[in-house]
């Protein structure tokens, strides 16, 4: 059967057909994966949908070899293969990219696609052959990696590329995408999608997951949907709808439009004065910013990642020290107060890196869920816990957001990426802050999370709530924004009503063109 | 197929809960084998150390003697581990704690009642080696200095005022006036000695012997260390007491909760708006008044005098480090971790007079039993991410997971 159009540009057989039947995966309190099906064929990729905690990554790291199955079977090209770890599937020519991936920081690439090889002895005399060898994939693939480059110096969509070469490296026929885009600036996941479809071209089997429909619609070929551990169906993408598929994942209409009713503004809650802020090594990172955010307003921060939100968003929560001008809340100046002084004066903030800096993964969710207020009452007298009050507390969270776990007292590090995530925000909003800094919310989060998550924004921002929202995504930024601030190098280029500007308008500012250039030109 | 898998995992489990116990056997094993070369029988050597530490009531007596500083200094350990500080500055904490103590004692015994002496006597040692503990802690928190180095450092200043303050105004004027020289104190007065068990006991109305009541064999001598006259003093049963106030301290309350939280994740909790260095100098400080105070317990309980420095703190500001991490850094369990390395010790002692073996050779197996131990809790740690989560990348398990982050040299901002 192997034949020479069988192989891949990497040199390796492709993987004709690879099949998981009735896989069964149980955890403590859960049952993750319950009887699921599911395939994918050489040259397509398949995507793989499910709200947060319905067992994708699970099913996924099943294939890859992390986690053994209760019951069933995995199927290559039609023969039955047993996978007891990550060699084994490596062996079978499978790859994983990890959601929340990580790559150790202080090597180059080189050693680091190097690093995991069980050849690895001489690894010093063999790193000369494995850069060459990255060079070649790198240009069989278009992706555009230098063996020499310092991983931490890189890019997320750097470090991402580093991932799917160094799976390649491996000699991946099948490549396994955790959520590859969630942490992707919109440009980045253009440029990837090139690579993806050029690599399902080639012959490769892609599993795809994300929680963007739009991704689905743009690159995959056929949709699986798992509910709560069961696989629910397998269409073709083409023959469905978006509302389709929200249909089949949550079980229910999911509003995929937001409405934004007019609200009366009140006073100004949050204003920035001309601040500006310089990074670790000096270099500026904010200049002369200015703005204010009004009760009953969503002020949206849009701009390519890099071009000042986060140093803004640190600056506003006491984290990053503001050299010049200030910030004013509710008329109080906050400039330069420390955090436990801003959350005190009213202020939540929901970090973009939240798995890293919005959570303890050690802790249970109760304990997670009193990370700020822990010495507040009634969570504490003080002195002791209030065990009685925080489980209420993390209930009333997990209820509120819907927050798959299987107790309270669970270390989240077993819940599911996006479970996580609406946990910290559940923690956040339920805060009753006067202002609310989101920075990226909806990342990783379901399509039903995040509709609840934008009605939420809606309704506290009825509530009179003044919220900084920071996003990527500018259709989030335009539907949920009153008002569009866009930074570019650290420096607003201007300050826009959203119903009177256009995506095109938005992407010129981004790029570094001034509001007033923008609309002159219109 | 189903049924190998979930007795893999079921063995999987068992072998890391076992893991302790093999660490122990290993290191038991390499003994065996030194001793054999030795010429000496390793059964009759290890029967000879398990029989001295647990077999006799003088010998279950200074077993427990000897766990009463290890379990000490070990919770104080743990304190610094779960804040993600590393103390290995006890050494020289024990030995300020008692010096301080000994000169409360020494100062105040003549004018006022015992039981005041005594615990301000206690409460000294626990601030001098609290003090010791921070002096790293800030150091590290504000300069950035390794808290290794500087804990080393201090561990000899320690010892050098010890050996100055011994040999001048602390020593005892019986030595100066033979003029022998010897670095020690005089004896503090017995109204400021801790009650012995058998002080207890006698208190309680319990006179008789176990030879009077004729119990006999293994429960005899237990009956014996309860009652009759050995070394075991009530710095036992307030260990354990502190044992159990530092798991409600770390679990139930806010600022042992912070602690935990600055040692899992520092980036999160400067988030969540904690103060993570006025935290890390925190947990040094209570890590140091722990060690204080077990050099506070052996003066005022055990040795009722000051003498040469290293001879009171006696390597317990190491081997409770060990005693700490085989009780996986938990309170409660470093309760038995403590009695069994302090068992050790004595049963080492005894097993070099019975057989006639070189006193480096006890060091040597203990310092195997060290090795196995802190090597074993690695590979369960290795053996546990990977079973898990090996999605994780190498520099967020070591902060996250592993909870003894390396020290961090960039500076943070907060005010
Ligand atoms: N190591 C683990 N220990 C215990 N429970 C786990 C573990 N990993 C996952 N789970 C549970 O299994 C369920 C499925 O999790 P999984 O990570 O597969 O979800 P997911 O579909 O990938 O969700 P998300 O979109 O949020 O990433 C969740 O309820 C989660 O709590
Ligand atoms: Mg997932």
């Amino acid at each position: 059967m192997a034949q020479e159009n069988n192989l891949l540009p990497s040199g390796l057989p492709r993987i004709e057909s690879l099949e998981m039947r009735g896989i069964v995966k149980k955890f403590p309190g859960v049952l993750a994966n319950d009887h699921v099906n599911f395939d994918v064929k050489t040259g397509e990729i398949h995507a793989l949908l499910g709200e947060n905690g319905a067992g994708k990554s699970t099913l996924m790291k099943i294939l890859y070899g992390l986690y053994q199955p209760e019951e069933g079977e995995i199927l290559l090209n039609g023969r039955p293969i047993t996978i007891h770890s990550p060699t084994d599937s490596i062996n079978h020519g499978i790859g994983m990219i990890h959601q929340h991936f990580m790559l150790v920081d202080n090597v180059t690439v080189a050693e680091n696609v190097a690093l995991g090889l069980k050849s690895s002895r001489g690894l010093r005399l063999d790193l000369d052959v494995v850069s060459a060898r990255i060079r070649e994939l790198a240009d069989k693939y278009g992706l555009q990696v230098d063996p020499q480059a310092v991983i931490s110096k890189l890019a997320v969509g750097e470090r991402q590329r580093v991932e799917i070469v160094k799976a390649l490296y491996r000699g991946a026929a099948l490549l396994v995408l955790d959520e590859p885009t969630a942490v992707l600036t919109p440009q980045e996941v253009d440029d990837i999608f090139v690579i993806f479809k050029q690599m399902a071209a080639d012959g490769h089997a892609l599993i795809f997951i994300s929680h963007k429909l739009n991704e689905i619609f743009a690159l995959t070929n056929r949709v699986s949907v798992l509910r709560d551990g069961k696989m629910i169906g397998t269409v073709n993408t083409a023959d469905v709808t978006k509302a389709d598929l929200a249909n089949m994942m949550v079980g229910r209409e999911v509003l995929l439009t937001r409405h934004r009713p007019p609200v009366t503004v009140g006073d100004a809650r949050l204003e920035v004065v001309n601040i500006s802020a310089n990074n670790d090594d000096d270099k500026p990172v904010l200049k002369n910013v200015s703005f204010e955010v009004k009760s009953g307003e969503i002020l949206g921060v849009a701009g390519v990642s890099g071009n000042g939100q986060r140093p803004l968003a640190e600056a506003i929560a006491g984290l990053q020290f503001v050299a010049d001008g200030q910030i004013l809340l509710e008329g109080q100046n906050v400039t330069n107060y420390t955090p436990a002084q801003m959350f005190t004066s009213g202020l939540s903030y929901i970090p973009e890196e939240r798995m890293h800096d919005g959570c303890i993964k050690d802790f249970s969710v109760e304990e997670n869920a009193i990370l700020q207020d822990y010495v507040r009452r009634p969570y504490s007298n003080w002195i002791f816990l209030a065990f009685n009050q925080i489980a209420q507390h993390a209930q009333k969270l997990i209820e509120s957001f819907n927050v798959k776990t299987p107790s309270r007292e669970t270390p989240i590090k077993n819940l599911s990426g996006g479970n996580i995530q609406k946990l910290i925000l559940a923690r956040e909003l339920a805060r009753e802050p006067r202002v609310l800094i989101a920075a990226q919310p909806t990342r990783g989060v379901d399509i039903g999370a995040t509709e609840y998550i934008h009605n939420q924004l809606l309704h506290q921002r009825a509530e009179g709530l003044a919220t900084l929202l920071i996003s990527e995504d500018l259709d989030e930024v335009k539907a949920l924004s009153d008002r569009i601030m866009v930074l570019f190098g650290g420096e607003v280029m201007g300050i826009v009503r959203s119903d009177e500007v256009t995506v095109e308008q938005l992407g010129l500012m981004m790029a570094g063109e001034r509001a007033e250039q923008v609309f002159a030109a219109a | 197929m189903q049924k190998s898998k979930l007795n893999r995992q079921f063995f999987d489990r068992l072998i890391d809960a076992l893991m302790p116990v093999f660490a122990v056997l290993a290191a038991f094993a390499v003994g065996a084998v030194i001793l054999l070369l030795q010429g000496v029988n390793p059964l009759e050597a290890y029967q000879a150390m398990i029989v001295g530490a647990f077999g006799s009531k003088n010998g279950l007596a200074d077993t427990l003697v000897k766990a009463t500083p290890l379990l000490l200094v070990g919770l104080g350990i743990a304190i610094a581990f779960r804040g993600g500080v590393i103390n290995i500055g006890a050494e020289g904490q024990i030995i300020m704690g008692s010096l301080l103590t000994t000169w409360v004692g020494l100062q105040l015994g003549e004018q006022v009642p015992g039981v005041i002496v005594i615990t301000i006597g206690l409460l000294a040692g626990t601030l001098m080696g609290g003090v010791w503990g921070a002096i790293p802690g800030y150091l590290k928190a504000q300069l950035g200095v390794n808290e290794i180095l500087s804990t080393i450092m201090l561990n000899q200043i320690a010892i050098q005022i010890g050996y100055y303050l011994l040999r001048g105004p602390m020593m005892d004027p019986a030595e100066v006036a033979a003029g022998t020289n010897i670095p020690h104190s005089a004896r503090l007065i017995k109204d400021i000695d801790m009650p012995r068990f058998t002080d207890i006991a006698q208190s309680l109305g319990f006179t008789q012997s176990a030879k009077d009541l004729n119990i006999q064999g293994f429960l005899g001598e237990l009956y014996g260390v309860l009652v009759e006259p050995t070394r075991l003093h009530s710095g036992f049963l307030f260990a354990i007491v502190m044992a159990v106030l530092v798991y409600i301290f770390l679990w139930r309350t806010t600022v042992g909760y912070r602690i935990r939280a600055v040692g899992l994740n520092r980036h999160a909790s400067r988030y969540a708006g904690m103060n993570v260095k006025r935290t890390m100098v925190l947990s040094m400080t209570l890590s140091g008044a722990f060690a204080g105070l077990a050099g506070a317990v052996e003066i005022l309980g055990l040795h009722h005098r000051m003498f040469e420095p290293t001879a009171v703190s006696a390597g317990y500001g190491f081997s409770g480090i060990v005693a700490a991490l085989f009780g996986k850094l938990h309170p409660l369990g470093i309760i038995p971790s403590s009695i069994l390395f302090g068992g050790l010790l004595v049963g080492g002692d005894k097993m070099q007079r019975a057989m006639q073996v070189p006193q480096v050779l006890i060091t040597a197996i203990l310092g195997l039993v060290v090795l196995f131990v802190v090597s074993t809790d690695y590979l369960v740690r290795k053996r546990q991410s990977r079973r898990v989560d090996t999605s994780k990348g190498k520099d967020e398990k070591d902060e996250d997971v592993e909870g003894t982050a390396v020290p961090t040299t960039k500076p943070e901002v907060s005010a």
